[in-house]
């Protein structure tokens, strides 16, 4: 196993590069002086020289990658334009809300994802059946900003159950989560019913239903067991879909997390901030690949770890 | 000449029976029935509401849905209604160039990729790993960053981040369809790699193509819609749907009809494309089915 989570780790190595590209071109694809750009509007001339000098701009464009990924491998991005403060201390400040918004959800659609899609599966071209994949297909199609909006003015405006925006209890962690768990929970749902269904149809399942086992025992130690491989795939990599969401719902909510400082670092242009939102949100989304990887080869005996 | 004619009636034939399955599907044609209303007031704005959608008349402002103004006013006392009916050309443009930009930039770099495999295949793929490090959204999000706010950008941030779907899709089709026999058969009497892409190759990854390229479509009005919404897409006075949404954001406790009518706008949009997307896989290849 631990080999194999080491080959998995190595894998990662052509993306980080990637990841790191993309972060060095970006300042350079900019019009004019990336110094300026990274010091921002306000900067003397002296701090923009001092971070020509620090990015070695007039050095060989290798040397320059070369320092860069020397400055990335310590996690040292600069400080903000726009606060001055270190890139890296504001990020990681910020970043216990995006995770704790991203795991309620995740779990909020673990919840009623699954089970929602076993329903369906077991009773297809049912009432049940079609109430769960219309659902879903709504909620796939749905804003998710727009469904956040839609929920403040039912639950904070007209009901004044819950605070529209902010942070401190839980809560406010409520509309958040539900409004970033919708889509999951759609996907999760649509994803479940198919495997479940395709699984269902199995010889080892008639099997089972002919040895006379209890159709729930059939569902949930034969058929389920079997669906939970590509599930489990299918939530990793909706992951990366909340992170995308979390930049939308923070800003309906005015959530201080990662996403909100993103699209506020955007908006005046402060680029180190920007270089340093993208890496975390580009090394979380690494991550959780991986902890899905090595949790698919522990669950399925079947994968090889070499 | 027989020969000919029988050639020439299977494919029609197919179409026909496609066309069959997906009219049996109602979901699917409820989705294109959706589409096409759009697609009329996309085309036929200027008649359906005459006038600039963007010229505001204060006295009017935030004013809730009436006779004269069936959905309400915003901020600056606009119609809504009329700013959704010309926001729907601003949307399609946008999800028609998206589109555009994934399949004339993804194709050839999947069918490529897949086709001739080896160095050319190892590069494309590695470069399209990096990009899918990323959600499409943030992509595009970081794309914006650098190459500014507007319509274009818009187009080509959210196309681009579009590119390596398109590129995973179709190599993935050609690996299984440059093994069958008549692409060797075509290798054998002397057919150039160029002519076995296009006659033999292209034709049997078009059905994922077209799939994607209605769900796509769909995905490319979220992502511009989400853009416009945090203000980095297309910007004011231009209608367009996300950032309509946006301002009314601010009018969330007195006129919450600002915020309400571009969402559902989106909202019926985006599913026209996914229920027509579903359908067109349904009915022609059921193994994709989600």
């Amino acid at each position: 196993m631990l080999q194999y989570v080491i080959k998995r780790l190595l894998s990662t190595i052509p993306v980080l590069i990637g990841i790191s590209l993309l972060l060095f071109f970006m300042l350079r694809m900019l019009p004019g002086d990336p110094a300026q750009v990274l010091a921002g509007q306000m900067a003397t001339p002296e701090e923009i020289e001092n971070i020509r000098i620090q990015l070695g701009l007039k050095e060989p464009i290798y040397v320059q990658y070369g320092k860069f990924l020397a400055r990335l491998v310590q996690f040292d991005l600069g400080r903000s334009a726009r606060t001055q403060n270190p890139v890296t201390e504001e990020v990681w400040a910020r970043l216990p809300n995006t995770m704790l918004l991203a795991v309620v959800a995740i779990l909020l659609a673990c919840i009623f994802g699954i089970p929602a899609g076993i329903i369906s599966a077991v009773r297809p071209y049912t009432w049940i059946d079609y109430l769960v994949t219309s659902a879903a297909l709504f909620g796939i199609s749905m804003p998710v900003f727009w469904l956040g909006l839609m929920l403040v003015v039912i639950f904070s405006v007209i009901l004044q159950w819950l605070p529209a925006g902010g942070t401190g209890t839980w809560q406010h962690v409520i509309l958040p989560s539900v409004t970033l768990a919708a889509f999951v929970i759609a996907f999760i749902a649509r994803m479940t019913r198919s495997t479940m269904i395709e699984v269902l149809s199995q010889d080892y399942t008639t099997t089972a239903r002919s040895k006379g086992l209890k159709e729930q025992v059939v569902i949930v130690k034969h058929a389920l067991k079997n669906a939970l491989i590509p599930i489990i795939t299918v939530v990793g990599l909706q992951f990366g879909l909340l992170l995308g969401g979390a930049v939308l719902t923070e800003t309906v909510f005015a959530w201080p997390g990662i996403g909100r400082l993103i699209v506020d670092s955007i908006l005046a242009r402060d680029y180190p901030m920007i270089q340093g939102t993208i890496l975390i949100f580009g090394l979380l989304y690494i991550l959780v690949n991986l902890v899905v990887d090595v949790i698919y080869a522990y669950v399925d005996p079947r994968i090889h770890y070499d | 000449m027989t020969e000919t004619s029988a050639t020439d009636r299977k494919p029609a034939s197919q179409l026909r029976r496609n066309w069959a399955k997906l009219r049996r599907n109602k979901a699917a044609l409820f989705g294109g029935l959706i589409l096409l209303i759009y697609l009329f007031t996309a085309l036929f704005a200027p008649l359906l509401f005459p006038g600039s959608p963007s010229a505001p008349n204060l006295i009017m402002s935030l004013e809730g849905p009436s006779a004269q103004h069936l959905l309400g006013t915003d901020e600056l006392g606009r119609s809504i209604i009329g700013r959704i009916i010309w926001g729907s050309r601003v949307s399609f443009m946008i999800a028609v160039g998206v589109v555009a930009v994934g399949l004339l930039v993804g194709v050839p770099l999947g069918l490529i990729s897949g086709y001739y495999g080896g160095r050319v295949d190892f590069v494309i793929q590695r470069v399209t790993d990096m990009m899918l490090a990323f959600p499409g959204f943030l992509l595009a999000l970081g794309l914006v960053a650098v190459l500014g706010v507007g319509l274009k950008n818009t187009v080509v941030s959210i196309g681009i981040s579009m590119i390596p779907i398109y590129i995973r899709l179709v190599r993935g089709c050609v690996l299984s369809v440059r093994e069958q026999v008549y692409v060797e058969a075509a290798r054998a009497v002397g057919t150039t790699d160029f002519k076995i892409i296009l006659r033999h190759i292209l034709p049997n990854v078009m059905v994922p193509i077209t799939v994607q390229t209605s769900l796509g479509m769909g995905t490319a009005i979220l992502f511009a819609a989400g853009l416009g919404f945090l203000g980095v897409g297309v910007q004011p006075p231009t209608p367009e749907w996300g950032a309509m949404l946006g301002s009314g954001r601010a009018y969330l406790f007195n006129a919450p009809h600002v915020a309400t009518f571009p969402g559902v706008a989106i909202f019926l949009a985006v599913l026209s494309f996914n229920l027509l997307g579903d359908g067109l896989r349904d009915a022609l290849d059921p193994r994709f089915r989600i």
